[in-house]
């Protein structure tokens, strides 16, 4: 085969169009899908951690909580999903953080590409793995007994919670850049996380705390979330949960999303 | 801005904090040449590289890359470069061709051409048979040919290569050589750096000398070579027997010269190649049949000691703040 035979002239491509910019993040998603393709582990990986929070959830502490455990798992589920999801989000950051780390950023800065291509293919990538957790957990809910108020809303709740992952990944994108390690990131995110999804309404009904813990819950997104996933998986108030969690997305997206960017580019001294 | 020139740049400048990285470089790089940066560890060659590939803005000064300011055109200048960074920029998750593909569809390259585009540049860089394996497979001289591959599926004019071949060994040192040498027949022009002097020597068309961020040194091979005035001469006398007689009328011809007796030959630093006829005629009144006798240039390990006072490959304790060198995992 002769060098002349594949046509390749990218050198009139100036500044990437917006057409462009999708297809390039569809590219850099495919990238992150061939990794789950060659490393299938970390999909087990990912499920692990959802199983033993849900079996844990529901027999140690469902008796106490709902006085049965299937009640508590009618309760619980749509909490657990939503921590789960908000928890999943960590991966982004290091994942970004451990490629910045190594020379594949500066090859994709170095191309004719949208700067943001990578970032968000990563991100859009990583909503494959958000799919595939709900599925997991509802999957053993189900098993356990957990009664699912219709197909239709199961179908909602995972397009509500892709859409909010994809909002507050950027919080995650933001500690992937500017953190220096891949532990560092992890121990941001479980200090943040951990308090924020456990003083919420996703594993107890927020009236039973005292004042003050109540006011913070209220406006808790993960108290939005997860009652958003209660109404759409179980039973529920679905309209209120569902604007404040819009609201929510909204307002992390707008605020982190640029200063994410702006930290990337300054990373590129 | 000549169209004759590759890559131009006056007065680049990078300062990290209160180190200067990069002081005021000034460097040409004719279109079709190669150009070798030559520095240790520190010297800011990395940092050179980075600019003109548009990862990092100068601190001060100019620099062009194909006619394209780096800093206002960066996104023209990307259309027309190849990097190979120090450090691998190839996924070690996906196969060879996987990572070849990848870059393929990145750059807009529809999907068949891009399969086609990344099989032609596995068979080019002899990967044909690994294609299908994991790059974390591959050994150190395959993950470089690789990272190169990469960097070409593009088709990129001007191609930048930091360190290319350190952590290789001898040999696949030298296939990579000729990978460089045959993408240079083609026309590209290559800005390659480098600590290994006899690689500059080998691939280079001209070289620039960098030392702590400053230019102390410009010119071709032989033009380095000869400004320490330095040419070699070679002996070696069939019979290794009479290496003693030959070097005793060395040593009469030479009375200020100490010669070098190592494996079977003799060499001397002269500076006046009109000697070699007289001796060529001792040595045949002698009746010594020699297998060598020849006139050199020094090597450019002699050139970088005489022009910065310290030897390229052992500079590391005189920068605490250096990068590591070794190639990731
Ligand atoms: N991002 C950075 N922040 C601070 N200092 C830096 C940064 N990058 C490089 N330096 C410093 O700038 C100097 C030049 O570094 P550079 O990596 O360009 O050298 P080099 O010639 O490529 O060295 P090597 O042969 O080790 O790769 C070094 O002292 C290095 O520590
Ligand atoms: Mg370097």
């Amino acid at each position: 085969m002769t060098a002349a035979t594949i046509d390749i002239d990218i050198e009139t491509t100036g500044r990437p169009n917006p057409v462009d910019t999708v297809r390039q993040t569809l590219s850099m998603a495919w990238r992150q899908m061939v990794r789950i393709k060659h490393n299938p582990f970390e999909l087990v990986d990912l499920s692990l951690s959802p199983i033993m929070f849900l079996l844990l959830f529901v027999y140690v502490f469902g008796g106490q909580m709902a006085g049965s455990t299937s009640d508590y798992l009618q309760y619980v589920l749509g909490g657990l999903i939503a921590q789960n999801a908000i928890f999943l989000t960590m991966y982004t950051g290091t994942g970004i953080n451990a490629d910045l780390r190594k020379g594949v950023y500066d090859r994709f800065r170095s191309l004719p590409i949208a700067r943001s291509a990578p970032l968000a293919g990563k991100i859009f990538a990583d909503m494959f793995k958000q799919v595939w957790s709900i599925v997991i957990m509802l999957g053993l809910g189900l098993l356990m007994g957990f009664e699912l108020r219709s197909v239709a809303g199961a179908v909602l709740a995972a397009v509500v919670l892709v859409f909010f992952a994809l909002a507050i990944s950027w919080v995650s994108v933001l500690m992937g850049v500017v953190a220096d390690s891949e532990e560092k990131v992890q121990i941001y995110a479980f200090v943040i996380i951990m308090p924020l999804t456990f003083t919420s309404s996703a594993f107890v009904d927020i009236n039973t705390m005292p004042g003050f813990m109540q006011a913070w819950a209220k406006v808790n997104p993960v108290t939005h979330l997860a009652d958003v996933m209660r109404g759409l998986l179980s039973n529920g108030p679905i309209a209120s949960p569902l604007m404040w969690t819009a609201v929510w997305a909204a307002a992390i997206l707008v605020v982190t999303a640029p200063v994410a960017m702006a930290a990337y580019k300054r990373k590129m001294v | 801005m000549s169209q004759d020139n590759a890559i131009e740049t006056e007065g680049l400048t990078k300062r990290f904090g209160d180190l200067v990285a990069v002081d005021n470089v000034d460097l040409t790089a004719r279109t079709g040449s190669v150009l070798g940066v030559l520095g240790p560890n520190g010297a800011g060659k990395t940092t050179i590289v980075r600019m003109l590939a548009t990862l990092s803005q100068p601190t001060a000064g100019t620099a062009s890359v194909g006619g394209h300011d780096i800093v206002h055109d960066a996104a023209r200048v990307r259309s027309l470069i190849g990097l190979t960074g120090q450090f691998a920029g190839v996924d070690e998750l996906l196969t060879g061709e996987e990572n070849l593909l990848f870059i393929g569809r990145l750059l807009g390259v529809p999907r068949r051409a891009a399969r086609e585009r990344a099989r032609e540049l596995l068979a080019q860089f002899d990967l044909s048979d690994a294609g299908d394996k994991a790059a974390k497979a591959y050994s150190g001289g395959m993950r470089r040919r690789l990272d190169l591959a990469a960097s070409l599926v593009g088709r990129p004019k001007i191609l930048f290569l930091d360190e290319p071949t350190t952590g290789l060994d001898p040999r696949a040192r030298g296939e990579l050589w000729d990978l460089v040498r045959t993408l240079v027949a083609d026309g590209t022009t290559v800005l390659l750096t480098t600590q290994y002097l006899e690689e500059a020597d080998q691939l280079a068309d001209d070289i620039v000398v960098i030392d702590r961020g400053k230019v102390i040194a410009t010119g071709t091979p032989n033009q380095l070579k000869s400004k320490i005035g330095g040419q070699t001469l070679r002996i070696q006398p069939e019979d290794p027997a009479q290496l003693e007689t030959v070097s005793g009328l060395v040593a009469a011809r030479f009375p200020e010269l100490d010669p070098l007796v190592e494996a079977g030959a003799i060499t001397i630093g002269v500076n006046d190649d009109g000697v070699m006829p007289s001796l060529a005629a001792d040595l045949r009144e002698r009746g010594i049949t020699l297998t060598d006798f020849h006139l050199g240039l020094s090597s450019l390990d002699e050139v970088f000691l005489t022009l910065t006072g310290h030897r390229a490959e052992t500079d590391d304790e005189t920068d605490p703040t250096e990068t590591e060198p070794e190639v990731s995992q």
